[in-house]
């Protein structure tokens, strides 16, 4: 692996090196390293570019890593992961993908992410996209991701996508069985001309299943970012959608929530809100000794933390 | 220490000027003083003037003799102003710790960020992971905010109520607090305030009613004209 490669290892799984447990890296369309486990296998698919990972049943305290990384200008890629992940469960999951462009064509990373998540199971799944170079080419990224809670199983689903990347279409849809918990939390940031689009649909089929949407994004520039979260209360079951955005200078921000109840007991919540930053938070930064650049720093970085 | 000259506020309401402070002239060089006088007077708007956050129309502001009446609130908060607000501000995201290692200029201990809050009565432990959202309560944003001034201890150190919003079983540590400020900083404490507590431990009283200076002296003068309601302070209304 190269130092590119490595710089972009590190900024999307915080690895500086080969990580311990199963790991799977996939670089410039090609397998780069694989270790697998006793209990967690993964396998090329076949019919496809993409894995299979296996997690068998009572599989706890695992973690795998499962980084992409383009560093060839203008490679474009369709890529299937499918996470099955047995019952009674606790793993960790970290994918994410770097891109490295120095070139003047495209290079576009399309990921569909599916996890079938087995009864009574627990799974953290971290996402960093991250994209850099000093060439005209742009940074395309794509992700899908579907996810299918078995009964009681709870998934928390931590995106992050920072600097670098010019145009992104996240799709993410959701199905919950009885008692099953789903936490999104998104932090987006955009920066010259980018755009961001993302999408949640969560279907909330079992009783007492809940889910809680979150993001949270700051907009800069002439950038621009559109939020759709859809949430269905198909049973008894609480659900929570929160979009909250700073803007600045030229930028635009749309949050279109959608809560549809179709059960007496479905209790569900929507929240939306834009605005630059506050003046008097500034100001209250700035008297504590910080230039008003500095300030606005501090507040975005909190924010995203 | 602190000194206006000649200083006036104008806000413009449609095409009505209202003058909010008129003519100020201050000097303040002693340790403690309190601001006082009835609320619209223009107390705030003095503490604000002070800090930088507005300009006046027409004077001179000087500290330790430099002339800052133009200076940003970035300078003024470096060259030594420290300004505890009325209502204190939420940030998504930023933690207690933070605000109190920005205040304290430098990367902090948890133990050293921990003996500010103890000093407002927070226990610190709950507090110094919290972020400062709406989680907190305005009383408990109050101590954070005295515990910010505590961790810059500068010269100047402005405080705008510091007691509104602060429950009254813990107003008699909030007192101690001011006390302990006054023994400890080297620089002035100038506190916005109605309480007759507050008021009592000063050095000298300042009472700002209708945009002016309408009295000003040792707190053995000016505090039992304003606690009787004297003909010449018909403005102060005691509080209970």
């Amino acid at each position: 692996m190269d130092e590119i490669q490595k710089n972009l290892l590190e900024a999307v799984a915080d690895l500086h090196e080969i990580p311990v447990g199963a790991y799977n890296i996939r670089s410039n369309g090609e397998l780069a390293g694989r270790s697998t486990t006793d209990n967690i296998d993964i396998v090329t698919k076949t019919d496809k570019q993409g894995i299979d990972i296996y997690v068998k049943d009572g599989t706890r305290n695992e973690s795998m890593h499962i980084p992409v990384l383009l560093s060839q200008s203008g490679l474009e890629e369709m890529v299937y992961n499918d996470f099955h992940i047995g019952s009674n469960c606790d793993v960790t999951i970290v994918a994410g993908c770097g891109i490295h462009n120095s070139g003047d064509g495209t290079s576009r990373h399309d990921g569909i992410h599916s996890f079938f998540v087995g009864e009574n199971s627990r799974v953290k799944y971290v996402e960093k996209h991250y994209g850099q170079g000093d060439g005209n080419g742009e940074n395309i990224m794509n992700p899908t991701t579907i996810v299918e809670l078995g009964r009681d199983s709870y998934m928390e689903m931590d995106t992050v996508q920072i600097k670098g990347v010019d145009s992104t279409k996240r799709m993410t849809s959701a199905k919950l069985d009885d008692g099953a918990k789903l936490i999104i939390k998104e932090k987006i940031m955009t920066h010259g001309k980018q755009t961001a689009e993302t999408n949640f649909e969560v279907d909330m089929d079992g009783e007492n299943c809940s889910t809680d949407v979150i993001s949270r994004s700051v907009a800069r520039d002439e950038s621009h970012q559109i939020f759709y979260s859809k949430i269905n209360g198909n049973n008894k079951c609480a659900g929570h959608t929160e979009c909250d955005a700073i803007i600045m200078d030229g930028a635009s921000v749309s949050a279109i929530p959608e809560i549809t109840a179709n059960h007496i007991d479905a209790s569900l919540i929507h929240e939306a809100a834009i605005g630059k930053i506050a003046g008097e938070q500034l100001i209250k930064l700035m008297t504590l000794g910080l230039t008003e650049s500095e300030a606005e720093e501090q507040i975005i970085s909190g924010f995203l933390k | 220490m602190i000194e206006l000259k000649n200083v006036s506020y104008t806000v413009k309401d449609g095409d009505k000027e209202i003058d909010i402070l008129k003519d100020i002239n201050l000097k303040i060089d002693d340790r403690f003083v309190a601001i006082t006088g009835p609320n619209g007077g223009g107390k705030s708007t003095l503490a604000k003037l002070i800090a930088g956050i507005i300009e006046p129309e027409e004077g001179t502001i000087l500290f330790d003799g430099q002339d800052i009446t133009h200076a940003s609130i970035t300078d003024r908060a470096n060259m030594g102003i420290s300004y505890a607000f009325q209502q204190p501000v939420r940030f998504k995201g930023i933690t207690v710790m933070d605000l109190i290692k920005l205040a304290a200029g430098k990367d902090i201990s948890v133990a050293g960020a921990c003996e500010y809050l103890s000093e407002v009565g927070l226990c610190a432990r709950d507090y110094i992971t919290r972020e400062v959202n709406a989680s907190l309560s305005g009383g408990e944003l109050k101590r954070i905010e005295i515990a910010m001034a505590l961790a810059r201890s500068t010269k100047l150190t402005v405080f705008d109520e510091p007691e509104a919003g602060i429950d009254l079983w813990s107003f008699h540590n909030l007192i101690e607090v001011f006390e302990k400020m006054h023994e400890k900083i080297k620089g002035s404490i100038m506190i916005i305030s109605h309480q007759e507590r507050i008021l009592d431990i000063a050095d000298k009283i300042v009472v700002i009613s209708d945009g002016r200076v309408a009295a000003e002296g040792r707190k053995a003068d000016i505090l039992p004209e304003v606690l009787s309601g004297g003909a010449s302070c018909k403005f102060f209304e005691k509080r209970k």
